[in-house]
This record gives C-alpha cells, structure tokens and sequence, in this order.
C-alpha cells in the first residue's frame, strides 16, 4: 500500500487552488494512497519504445482558420454572468499585496 | 391508445406526419407525466414549461426531423440563457450567452427542450450521488442508484418522463446509466459529435450521444446531433450518413468479437448469463461469434484515472471565481478569493479528482504518472485494432452488476471506480459504443450490452443492435411507477 504524507497533499492542494480542514486532509490522503496503489499496476507493464496517445483519432490535425475578424459574443453577453463587474471588465479583489 | 409519453419519437414522427397528431399535445402530456412522477425519479433539475401567457402561434411547423419532440438535456450542456450547472455549486445561479452546438441542431429540427436532467458533479461520477441536488433514483428501484454520471437523463427515459435525452459520457457516462435503467445509450466515435457548449470533463475522452428508448431513436437522435463544426477542432470533417438506413434486421455473414477477458471474477452471474444468451441469440440468428483477446483491458481502468483526472483538474481550473456566476465574497485578496470559491463551489468527488489529477500533473510525477498512462493508452487503441482485424463488432456486458444501492458505494472511490471497468476502454480508443437492454435480474433489474464498433462504425453497431431488438422485446419493458 502506498503512503501519501499530509504535506504532499496540502501542497497539491494548494496549487488546486483548494483549502482541506484537518478532516479532509485525512480522507483524501487515504483515499489517494489507495487509488494511487492501484493505479500503480500500471508499472507491470513495459511500455519503452512505445508512443504515448493523447488523441485516439489518428486524422486529427491542427486547424487553422482565416484570421478574418467576426461576430463573437459582445462585451454586454460575455459579462453577464461575472459576479463583480466594473464597465467592460470582470472586476476581482485586491491582486498585489499592500494597504 | 396508450399515453403519448410512452412512445417512441420515431412512432410519433409517424403520426405527425400522417397529420393524426398535433405535436404540441406531446409536450403536455410529457410535462403531466413529469408532474406526477419526477418527485420519485428526481431525474430533472430544470423542467421548461411554456409560457402559457403567450398566444399560440396558430398551426405548428412540422418540418424537422423532431418536431415536438421533447428532448431532455444533460446540466452539463449549455443551453443559452438557461441554467447550465453540471450539478455543482461552483455553477450555481450559471446561465451560459449561447447554445452548444448540439442544442442549435436540436432546435433546428424542432424538437422541444423539456429541461435539463441531473448528474454526477460535473460528470464525475456512476451513481448521480455526487449531484449538489441529491441522487436522481433508478425508475426501476427507487432505492438504487440510475447509474452515472448521465443518470437523470437515462431515468427520465426509462420512466417515460421524456422521449428522448441527450447525455455525455467520458469513461461509460451514457452506456452505464443507459444498462442500469434498461433504456438505449451511444457514445459515438471521438469527434463524431461536436463538443462545443458541452463543458469539458476530459477532452480528449468526452463525446455527448443519445440515450433513447430503442435503437431507432438511437440512430435517429445521432443523425441529427452529429457532423463537422468549426467551434470544435476536434469534431472530424465527415459526411453524416443516414443512420436510419443502417437498421437492417439481419445479421448474416457479421463476427461479433467476444473479448476472454470482459468475462472474469467480478461480473455478476445474472449480467453473464443475460449476456451470454444475447451472444447466442445473435448467432441464432447468423452471426459468426469469435473469441478474441483484449489483454490490456486490466490496465484501462488506471490509465483512465490518471487521464481523466489529469484533463478534468486542468479544465476546471477556469472555475475561480471570476466568471461563471459564484464567488465567494469574503475574501482578503485575489488567490484567497480563488481559493475559498473553490473550497465552497466544488463538492468531495471534484476536489477528488482536482488533487489526483493535480498530483499525477505535478512536478516528479508527470512522467511516471500522465505519460506512462498515454503510453498504456497506445497498448489499448493498438488491442482494438488487432481484435478488429477478425470481427466486424465486440459484444461485451455494459456494467459489471446491475443496479446497486444509494449509498452502497458512496465511501469507496475505487470501488465506485471499478464500475466503469467495461466501458472506459471505448474512451481511451475513441471508439463507438452503444449499450441496449438485454434482460433482467433475478430481482428484476434491467441489464445491459455493449456493442463496440471500430471508428465512425455506428451502422454497423446499430445494425447489430436493431436486429437484436427487434428480435427479443426487453426494450418494450417499462418499469411500474
């Protein structure tokens, strides 16, 4: 069985962008530890010299379209779900640190 | 006559189109039927009822390919201007500027959009447990779960409280609850469907398919959701064949594949009995069966959980806050905000994944973790290839068990995990499946097949389906409510 320690979690965590409580941080811990044992089957299996797949259709290219301006959606539409706004623009809390 | 919301699309199309049927008279009837049942299923999260305020608008345009039809729309997938929340509180209060490109074709051809239909917390999930509104329960047993994470969308069809319901399924989404509520569920081939408007889980696992009561309005609901989009790069630029022409009730001269290694310790004797008499029906009915070996099926599973997870905390990382409708709004600065909207938006199940996926992404385990997953991906597609070599379908159950309980599984992520055995392979090879009814349970729960196909090959899958239904009536079964 795998050991996942507190510290791994709370620093993933925190670059999820995610805060645990004490509570948390056990569960998920344990519970990682035994997905992570799991998936760790994986390593049975040698895969040198093979490519890996990130798309399984294989006459998936890069497209490219004419750079032609067009309709999007308008400032009015694109905003209107923001929780905080100020004119045009989605407004969020102090970003630098300070008074 | 029997109640209009216990037909088919395809048998009311036929009436409308004889004029023996007005097809705003569907619409009551299914939103009358949701009235009285969905307090049991809970399979909608959002029903559209039509302004009765306004006038009719005199003779109905009965010109596209489902005029009148209700269709039901997975919470995952952007209808404009209606609340769109894959079930999460990080969504709530959420009403996307536009339609998903499967939403604009829909409205196209007519077809009504009876509402949006609940699901596992942005599609993370079996059960529909992980939803932020509560389980929706299978129409079968209302004390077990309809299976995940399209599990209201498939509820919803099973109890007769839509015609027909779109779903997206990412590692067995649409095939899974499909099985377990005994209706039929396609996930097409990779690209076949655009996934513009469908908000993504994992990328380059997602397609949105149909979930129908038989395999015509399978066919039927594909030929109009489908084609080539330029909003999505990844939707692939082939013409749509006519589905419909492809249910041809015959079988001769067709090999079903039938993988050693789908038929091991943990499926459940009643789900290999069902399906073993369907492998012989087919046969009896001239089809060539043929064993075929898969050898890194035990693999997939993993490799899926590291992909899927990876995708998924890389897509929903735009959820911070700053765009889509909640915030948290007691915070100290910018990264404190981010952090407490997450920490409040996200349910257990999502911030499981988030930190899998984070963690196999991080530095020192990409490697180990994301790239050894894509390389086993590689030996999986490659299994697929050989065994397609010598069948033309792979015949294989849809789920491990039937139905299980609400709250059997919910403290056992891998366990939960381990559901989806039989249909993530499909996923990482971006082939197509469908699962269709194909018996019951000892206590009378619905069980399901799956029908794999190779790339772009939904006619041979829905010939192999159709004639199948059309010869056994498992689909005509309708659970007493």
């Amino acid at each position: 069985m795998k050991f996942i320690d507190k510290d791994t979690v709370k620093h993933v965590a925190l670059l999820s962008r995610l805060r645990l409580d004490d509570k948390e941080l056990d569960a998920y811990s344990s519970q990682l530890a035994s997905i992570l044992s799991y998936i760790d089957k994986l390593n049975e299996l040698d895969t040198t010299n093979v490519q890996p797949t990130s798309h399984a259709i294989a006459t998936l290219k890069n497209v490219y379209r004419k750079d032609v301006p067009r309709r999007s959606l308008s400032p009015e539409e694109a905003l209107k779900n923001a929780p905080a706004r100020e004119g045009d623009l989605f407004k969020v809390p102090q970003v630098i640190e300070g008074k | 006559m029997d109640k209009l919301h216990s037909y088919t699309a395809h048998a009311l199309m036929k009436m409308i189109d004889k004029e023996a049927l007005d097809p705003s008279t569907i619409r009551s009837d299914v939103l009358d039927r949701i009235e009285r049942l969905d307090g049991k299923i809970k399979a909608f999260v959002l029903v559209n009822r039509p302004d009765t305020s306004a006038p009719a608008s005199g003779k109905q345009d009965t010109s596209g390919r489902l005029s009148g039809i209700p269709v039901l729309i997975k919470d995952n997938i952007c209808v404009k201007d209606e609340y769109t929340t894959c079930s999460s509180r990080i969504l709530e209060g959420f009403r996307p500027p536009y339609d998903a490109t499967v939403v604009k074709k829909l409205r196209c051809e007519g077809a009504v959009l009876i509402g949006k239909a609940n699901m596992d917390e942005f599609a993370f999930g079996s059960s529909c447990e992980t939803s932020c509104y509560g389980p929706t329960r299978n129409p079968w047993a209302l004390d077990r779960i309809p299976g995940g994470s399209s599990g209201g969308s498939a509820a919803a069809v099973a109890g007769d409280c839509t015609i027909m319901a779109l779903g997206s399924d990412t590692g067995g989404s649409i095939r899974q609850p499909a099985s377990l509520c005994g209706v039929v569920g396609l996930k097409p081939t990779y690209g076949r469907v655009s996934r513009y408007g469908l908000i993504a889980f994992a990328s380059s696992l997602d397609q949105i398919g149909p979930i129908t009561k038989d395999v015509e309005d399978s066919a039927l609901l594909l030929g109009v959701i489908a084609g080539h989009d330029e909003m999505d790069s990844t939707s692939v630029d082939m013409p749509v064949p006519d589905y419909t022409k492809a249910l041809v009730k015959d079988v001769k001269g067709l090999s079903i594949g039938v993988p050693k290694e789908y038929f091991v310790k943990g499926l459940d004797k009643d789900v290999e009995e069902c399906v073993r008499g369907a492998i012989e029906k087919l046969k009896g009915l001239g089809a060539r069966i043929v064993g075929i070996s898969l050898p890194h099926t035990e693999y997939a599973v993993s490799a899926y959980y590291i992909i899927g997870p990876a995708e998924a905390s890389s897509n929903l990382a735009r959820f911070d806050g700053v765009q889509y409708a909640f915030r948290d709004r007691d915070s100290r600065d910018l990264i404190d905000m981010y952090i407490k909207t997450r920490s409040k938006g996200f349910g257990n199940e999502a911030k499981r994944r988030i930190l899998l996926g984070t963690y196999c992404l991080s530095s020192g385990y990409y490697d180990a973790y994301y790239l050894k997953a894509l390389k086993v991906r590689t030996r999986i597609k490659e299994d697929f290839d050989k065994a397609f070599g010598s069948c033309d379908v792979i015949i294989t159950p849809t789920s491990p068990t039937p139905a299980f309980r609400i709250g059997e599984k919910s403290g056992d992520p891998l366990g939960m995990y381990l559901s989806d055995v039989y249909t993530i392979p499909a996923n990482l090879a971006g082939l197509p499946a469908i699962s269709i009814p194909c018996g019951f349970s000892k206590e009378g729960l619905p069980i399901g097949l799956q029908i794999l196909g190779r790339h772009f090959g939904e006619e041979t899958i829905f010939r192999t389906a159709y004639t199948f239904e059309q010869n056994t009536d498992f689909h005509r079964k309708r659970p007493a409510l």
